[in-house]
């Protein structure tokens, strides 16, 4: 695909969607539907200045902090559990367990525990996130293959090496699918962790303006909300294409043969 | 060296009993494998040496414990009785002087890797110093005539190019003792054939002593300078049999030989009788026995 190409299918539709709502909603005077031209000028003007600083910045740095440590600890967790069998049969129910409680339900224990600052939103974000990259890494590193093993094993390559050159990237395919689940799962806990007992950030600013009936600027703070995940689409495609260019030159060879 | 009209006309011999220390001893290797609801005896009990320098073949038909056999000889896997020895030392674990080509050579290279770091991995782990490690896998890699694409990663290469990475990773190693377990059942014909000059090649270049593992009978008596014929399973060593083909071998003259089709027929016979297994061989001579 050229370019240009790629750049009219990644714009096309929002900017049909855009004109299509812009069609739909003119002459519309329903308080709560927010119009194209109006919504783009409180975009700029709520968000840009002193509130990106104080909310914006904020939240995206608990984001950031958050899931560096979901994803760090999953990885390194899952490594470990799932290369020791006794630690994978014993952790492997109590796991489960753990995954299917809603971490929004965490918050106000850990509200309890942590109290009301950022370390809590960040453990929030933590509690949610970790748990596609850690499952995901332990069952890759439970599936790595057999004979790539023993070859290493013949060579003499054992412990942290093995690590480092044979189990790591082998289960990189898995743990970037965990990162893309945690990525989602991370926007949303940092909303939601910010909505309880809060007094910044974007979660609590989109709340206030809600309460307070603006009714725009609470639509300019979803659109905000929407931009970070594509934003944070567009980095983890980036990161994934570099560290994942093996992968995806073998799937193209073996499904062309 | 020329094969004279004596040699040709000598019966096929089993191989005397080797005097000197071998490099690689198995002495009644014997491996029962625990399936559920019973026990499976895939090798009953083998016994045979490979002294330092030979190439050997093991031939035997499919199902016949081959690959067990050797995951037991590299270490890989622990057999149930009798010991493997390397060079005197009994092996319990994949000994360091030893190296394995499999025959997945699509599953034995490391994908996220270019050809020239698999090849280097196992010197890297043995922190050999970088500029020795570079000498030794530019010359690997040149041995095999895969100098050319050391920048490419394995998958971008054909199959029996992958198996030459593969071998060239071997070579680097420096290894007593190679490996090798159907190295080329998954590559075509032709290239087949490179590959097993290859390896003649590098056997007389490096001095390294081979063990190799195939199915193809022609391939054991062509490579080989001794062919082990095992039995079906459970797997005993049915012959050991001296290849006295010249040491200079080449694909057209080598196997036009009269001497070669002796060999191949008496190999190609032996691993019928195999087929039949040792009950069948039981009936027949208990029934030869109530005839006299």
């Amino acid at each position: 695909m050229s370019p240009l190409k790629r750049i009219a299918y990644f714009f096309g539709l929002p900017i049909l969607l855009i004109a299509l709502w812009y069609a739909l909603s003119f002459g519309s005077t329903n308080f709560f539907v927010p119009k194209p031209i109006e919504l783009a000028q409180t975009l700029w003007t709520t968000w840009i200045g002193e509130r990106f600083v104080d909310d914006v910045l904020p939240s995206l740095g608990r984001l950031a902090v958050g899931l560096f440590f979901a994803i760090g600890l999953g990885i390194v967790l899952g490594l470990l559990i799932g290369s020791t069998r006794w630690l994978r049969n014993l952790l492997e129910p109590l796991l489960e367990f753990f995954r299917a409680i809603p971490p929004p339900v965490l918050v106000p224990l850990l509200m309890l525990l942590i109290g009301v600052n950022d370390s809590m939103k960040v453990a929030v974000i933590i509690s949610g996130a970790i748990w596609p990259v850690l499952l995901n890494t332990v069952e890759g590193v439970r599936a790595v293959d057999s004979v790539l093993s023993d070859s290493c094993r013949s060579y003499g390559i054992r412990g942290f090496a093995r690590i480092r050159y044979f189990v790591l990237p082998a289960v990189t395919p898995q743990i970037m699918a965990g990162v893309r689940q945690s990525l989602s799962i991370g926007l949303i806990l940092m909303v939601i962790s910010e909505m309880f007992a809060s007094s910044s950030g974007l979660g609590f600013t989109i709340v206030q303006f809600q309460r307070n009936f603006a009714i725009p600027e609470m639509w300019s703070g979803i659109v905000v909300l929407g931009l970070i995940g594509l934003g944070l689409a567009i980095i983890f495609q980036f990161v994934e294409r570099r560290v994942l260019h093996w992968y995806h030159g073998l799937k193209e060879i073996t499904h062309d043969s | 060296m020329t094969v004279s009209e004596t040699t040709m006309n000598q019966p096929v011999q089993p191989l005397q009993p080797i005097q000197a220390v071998p490099m690689l001893s198995v002495r009644g290797l014997q491996k029962i494998y625990k399936v559920p609801g019973g026990e499976v005896e895939a090798v009953r009990d083998l016994t045979f040496d490979l002294a330092e320098g030979e190439l050997v073949c093991l031939v035997g038909p499919s199902g016949s414990g081959k690959t067990t056999l050797l995951k037991c000889i590299s270490g890989l896997m622990e057999q149930t009785s009798g010991t493997v020895e390397l060079n005197g030392s009994k092996v319990t674990g994949p000994p360091k002087s030893m190296a394995v080509v499999f025959q997945e050579y699509g599953r034995s290279l490391f994908p996220w890797m270019t050809v020239r770091a698999n090849v280097e991995l196992p010197l890297k782990n043995q922190k050999v110093p970088k500029a020795e490690r570079a000498a030794l896998v530019d010359a690997a890699l040149k041995s095999v005539g895969l100098d050319h694409v050391p920048k490419s990663y394995p998958w971008q290469l054909s199959g029996g190019m992958q198996q030459r990475v593969a071998i060239a990773r071997a070579v680097a190693y420096r290894p007593q003792v190679l490996l090798m377990d159907e190295p080329f059942a998954a590559v075509d014909a032709q290239t087949r054939a490179d590959l097993e000059d290859l390896i003649r090649t590098i056997w007389k270049q490096l001095g390294v002593t081979i063990l190799f593992v195939t199915h193809d009978i022609d391939e054991s008596v062509y490579l080989g300078e001794r062919v082990i014929v095992l039995s079906s399973s459970p797997t005993v060593v049915q012959e050991d049999l001296k290849i006295d083909l010249p040491a200079e071998r080449d694909q057209l003259n080598t196997r036009a030989l009269p001497r070669f089709m002796e060999l191949r027929s008496h190999v190609y016979a032996e691993i019928q009788r195999a087929k039949l297994g040792p009950v069948t061989e039981q009936i027949t001579a208990q029934r030869k026995a109530s005839l006299k």
